[in-house]
């Protein structure tokens, strides 16, 4: 079953990209990768550049209005995803319980399947 | 002829005492009606007041009784209450014909209790779910918690067994002798998986978790002294747990056995556990908790002694593998083999293993790092070390793996 991990970081943690804590939150990062890849896991992902890089285009009313800055509602803020191929729920959730991110939020959702062909 | 079996004392805090005599009251009422799900309906309600008020009144007296009678008081009312459905004449009889003054005579249902939930009918991966929600009395969300799923997801699995209990009409009774070996390694099995669960739970370090299992195993080696296996058992809990201060450092640090203070290891658990482990060996009967608990005595003796006594743990090791051939029974022989002859010994026993077995097995990496660290082999091994800080939900295992990358 396809799923995404989708990563919601905590501010502090998102914020030890730069700086003296970055070899450490880059090493738990790149570990975690050898892993999910090495397992044949992942079928794809990235990593998103901090919240302040994003732009948020809505789309209200008769026209498209932009915004800096990410769309967020809460604390946490989306720092990215794996997209991966699992037998089961089960396993997408041990794979969510080993991201490196303490106060992290995985959400995991199901991909929507590809229709059948008739 | 083996003598008479050592006594294992447990702790018991209040909550523990109140989930005891929870899970008495529903044996009871389970063995009478047959249905367990309709005997946890009646006396739940019962184990949330005691949950509340014991800790602030302290235990009763009589405990069994206190929640006995609570449970007839809320449950008749709400049957009366309820229009939604008829009063069920069973479990009404069942309750109420258990008289208050013969409680304290009554045989502990614990055991029966345990053999329902490992009966081979029940699927193996909810054996130690439901012993922990009807033998320790612990809450579906604190279950679902441990073994990494939602709370919906839990109680759907453990109704599903309790439906199953009901319908294959699984007795409440003690197995035959004939059958009690092969149906108690199903117990000892379920209740090692339920300690595994507490007591390595990242999400609560707090080792206190691990002493209800620990009383569990004690109170079936006491049940049946005739079982070596369940005392190998309860020794095997005994030494991990008498480490449980030193696991972590007072940071909350990874701290690997051999560096381990063990000066500040439980000394009196630790000969309990020995008294347990040579009961056990006069019987002559060798089975994989008494290896798994004699390789964790060989340790103790290997790290106080301060001499390398590896061969010991080589030799327990192979005996654990014929007896109870599991990848972990591997790793940890390759380990051994490693201190013992040389990272190339150890080495080639992990090659052996079939790589898709273990992509995802978190100690066959670390031990792979290990080994390959000693032999020089530095890219590989931090590579594998990589993998292994990857698979492990553990913040401290992971910092620990991590500070390795690049050590040489």
């Amino acid at each position: 079953m396809q799923y995404a991990l989708i990563i919601n970081e905590q501010p502090q943690e998102m914020s030890k990209r730069t700086g003296p804590d970055a070899p450490a939150y880059w090493a738990a990062w790149s570990a975690y990768s050898a892993a999910i890849n090495e397992a044949g896991v992942a079928t794809g992902g990235a990593g998103l550049e901090t919240p302040d890089s994003a732009t948020t285009v809505v789309l209200d009313g008769s026209s498209p209005t932009v915004h800096d800055g990410p769309y967020a509602d809460s604390k946490e803020q989306l720092g990215g995803f794996y997209l991966i191929d699992v037998p089961s729920l089960d396993d997408a959730i041990a794979w969510a319980a080993r991201i490196p991110s303490p106060g992290g939020k995985i959400e995991i959702r199901p991909l929507i399947s590809p229709p059948e062909s008739a | 002829m083996p003598h008479e079996p050592p006594s294992l004392a447990s702790h018991r805090t209040v909550e523990a005492a109140a989930r005891r005599s929870y899970a008495k009251i529903v044996s009871i009422i389970a063995t009478q009606s047959g249905d367990l799900d309709l005997a946890e309906d009646a006396v739940g309600d019962a184990l949330h007041a005691a949950l509340t008020t014991w800790p602030r009144d302290g235990v009763p007296d009589n405990p069994d009784a206190w929640l006995l009678a609570v449970a007839r008081r809320k449950r008749i009312d709400a049957w009366r209450r309820a229009r939604v459905r008829p009063m069920d004449p069973s479990a009404l009889s069942a309750l109420e014909s258990i008289p208050d003054p013969d409680l304290a005579a009554l045989p502990d249902e614990r055991l029966r209790m345990l053999f329902v939930c490992a009966h081979p009918s029940i699927d193996p991966g909810v054996r130690s779910a439901l012993m922990l929600r009807c033998v320790l009395g612990l809450s579906a969300d604190a279950i679902a918690q441990r073994f990494l799923v939602s709370k919906s997801a839990m109680v759907k699995r453990l109704t599903r067994a309790k439906s199953k209990i009901r319908s294959a009409g699984i007795r409440f009774e003690v197995p035959a002798e004939d059958d009690l070996p092969a149906r108690t390694t199903s117990v000892l099995e379920a209740v090692y998986a339920s300690f595994g669960v507490l007591h390595d739970a990242p999400n609560t370090p707090d080792p206190a978790d691990a002493t209800e299992p620990l009383s569990l195993a004690a109170h079936i080696a006491e049940r049946l002294p005739r079982e070596p296996e369940a005392f190998g058992l309860w020794a095997l809990m005994a030494y991990c747990h008498a480490r449980r201060e030193t696991r972590r450092s007072r940071t909350g640090a990874f701290v690997p056995l051999d560096e381990q203070d063990h000066a500040r290891w439980d000394q009196g658990l630790i000969d309990r556990a020995d008294d347990a482990l040579r009961y056990a060996a006069r019987w002559g009967r060798p089975g994989r908790f008494q290896l798994e608990a004699a390789i964790q005595s060989a340790h103790v003796e290997r790290l106080r002694a301060g001499a390398p006594g590896w061969s010991r743990v080589v030799e327990l090791y192979a005996m654990l593998r014929i007896v109870s051939p599991t990848i972990g029974a591997v790793i940890g022989h390759a380990a051994a083999l490693g201190q013992a002859s040389g990272p190339d010994a150890g080495l080639q026993e992990l090659d052996r293993l079939d790589p898709d077995r273990v992509a995802e097995h978190q100690p066959y990496h670390a031990v792979r790092a290990a080994l390959l660290r000693r032999a020089g082999r530095f890219e590989e091994a931090d590579q594998a070390t990589r993998i292994a800080a990857g698979l492990t939900p553990d913040p401290a295992v992971r910092s620990h793996l991590l500070g390795q990358i690049g050590a040489r």
